[in-house]
């Protein structure tokens, strides 16, 4: 029998480490663009496009991420697309991620002062200038920490991917207890690993939201 | 592409169903009293506790909200027998939700509590009760109160989550989709059903945990 050292172990799992970055940026990145569309859809003026968006969200917010998967993975199989792993995991990843994105933007939209909305209107702006110019970016302000603190979501989602059967760190985790019988060491290690790449987000959201609030106090 | 979709044929798996939702609703009754239980006791700890339980509490709360459930999952149930503690599908199941929950729902709980007047605190005193007397009796409902629909919340997010229960064999309706899509090959109507039956599951459970809300809080919060 091979003895595997815990630098063996750490090692390949720490190869997997990137595959579970990669697909985090690229759920973070393409949700955040399909939630912007869905945000614009959220808060429009029509009641029907209202309508989709929300319904978007309820329905991608009530139902568990793996069914997602699933649905992705042997889905869009059935339309005669080969649907290798990754992309399965990214896009369902992506349009979970757009889900809870939107409806956090929305939140932030819906606390700028209606004045702001009212005022740009009596300046005879757009409803695409009035978002342009003067609300997104004051939404943006208080939207930073939740989204960030969103991010660890995505990377802990990323771990569900393992189960059909995308390689990144879960996976790897799984593989290699099978090869090594140390269940305890590795699936310890594969925590911490996650933990080192979402403590740093989530501390970050504590501290931008704090200094936030600072900001906020001193108005 | 000569594919039918056909639903008929699930009626024959329907013990299978049922007996995967079922399993899920008690998953969740467990975990979420159980649960919220230790996040109530945590928030006490991190909020009025004794010192040297405080960071203890802390790096519990920030470990399990920083790791995927599906490894937690996992250390406990394939980690944990070689310590010597063998558990059942379910009894690991239930102890990472109850675990899971018990860390973001501290958090949540903690938030109420820290909303809480100092008054309140002042005036539990003066009336001689101890701390733990007036966190009993005067901050913990109200509290409760305050961060009742960010739990309720919580709750459904974890209910969604144990869907990765399936993955240590623990029977849930996750596990009797894959089993159906195991014998028939048809995925897709097979994930299909049961998600349709998790979003009913999720909106059953906010209605749930509203009518709770409202037996527990009778009165409204004093502003």
């Amino acid at each position: 029998m091979i003895e595997f050292t815990l630098w063996d172990i750490l090692r390949n799992l720490l190869l997997a480490t990137r595959w579970t970055i990669v697909l985090s940026l690229v759920s973070f990145v393409g949700g955040g663009a399909v939630g912007l569309i869905l945000l614009f859809l959220r808060i429009s003026k029509r009641r029907s496009l209202r309508a989709i968006a929300k319904y978007y969200v309820e329905l991608f917010q009530g139902t568990p991420l793996l069914m997602q998967l699933f649905i992705a993975f042997f889905g869009l199989g059935l339309f005669g697309i080969d649907v290798p792993a990754w992309l399965a995991a990214g896009l369902a990843l992506i349009l979970w991620s757009a889900a809870f994105l939107t409806e956090i933007w929305r939140g932030c939209v819906e606390a700028i002062a209606k004045g702001q909305w009212e005022a740009s209107a009596s300046l005879g702006m757009g409803r695409l200038q009035q978002m342009r110019y003067v609300i997104l970016p004051q939404a943006l302000k208080i939207a930073v920490p939740p989204t960030v603190g969103f991010s660890v979501q995505v990377v802990k989602g990323t771990a569900l991917t393992s189960i059909i059967g995308f390689v990144e760190l879960s996976k790897a985790g799984t593989v290699v207890t099978n090869a090594t019988f140390q269940p305890f060491t590795v699936y310890g290690l594969v925590a911490l690993i996650y933990f080192a790449l979402c403590w740093p987000l989530s501390k970050s959201s504590q501290i931008l939201e704090r200094k936030l609030n600072v900001a906020h106090r001193n108005h | 592409m000569g594919y039918h979709f056909e639903f008929g044929w699930l009626l024959q798996y329907y013990p299978q169903i049922v007996k995967g939702v079922l399993i899920t609703i008690e998953l969740i009754a467990i975990g979420g009293v159980l649960g919220i239980s230790l996040g109530i006791f945590c928030a006490w700890v991190r909020a009025l506790g004794p010192s040297w339980l405080r960071p203890v509490v802390a790096s519990y709360v920030e470990l399990i909200r920083n790791t995927p459930f599906l490894i937690q999952l996992f250390f406990i149930f394939f980690g944990l027998p070689s310590l010597g503690l063998q558990l059942s599908e379910l009894t690991a199941a239930n102890i990472a939700m109850v675990v899971n929950l018990g860390a973001y729902s501290c958090e949540i709980i903690r938030a109420g509590i820290q909303a809480t007047p100092k008054g309140q605190f002042e005036a539990g005193a003066s009336l001689a009760m101890t701390p733990f007397e007036t966190f009993r009796h005067v901050v913990l409902v109200p509290s409760l109160q305050r961060i009742w629909p960010a739990l309720s919340s919580q709750v459904v997010i974890v209910m969604l989550g144990s869907s990765v229960v399936s993955q240590i064999a623990a029977e849930d309706l996750t596990f009797a989709a894959n089993f159906i899509q195991s014998r028939t090959f048809r995925a897709f109507e097979a994930y299909m059903v049961s998600t349709v039956i998790y979003l009913a599951l999720a909106i059953l459970l906010r209605q749930v945990l509203a009518i709770i809300g409202g037996f527990i809080f009778p009165r409204r919060l004093a502003r």
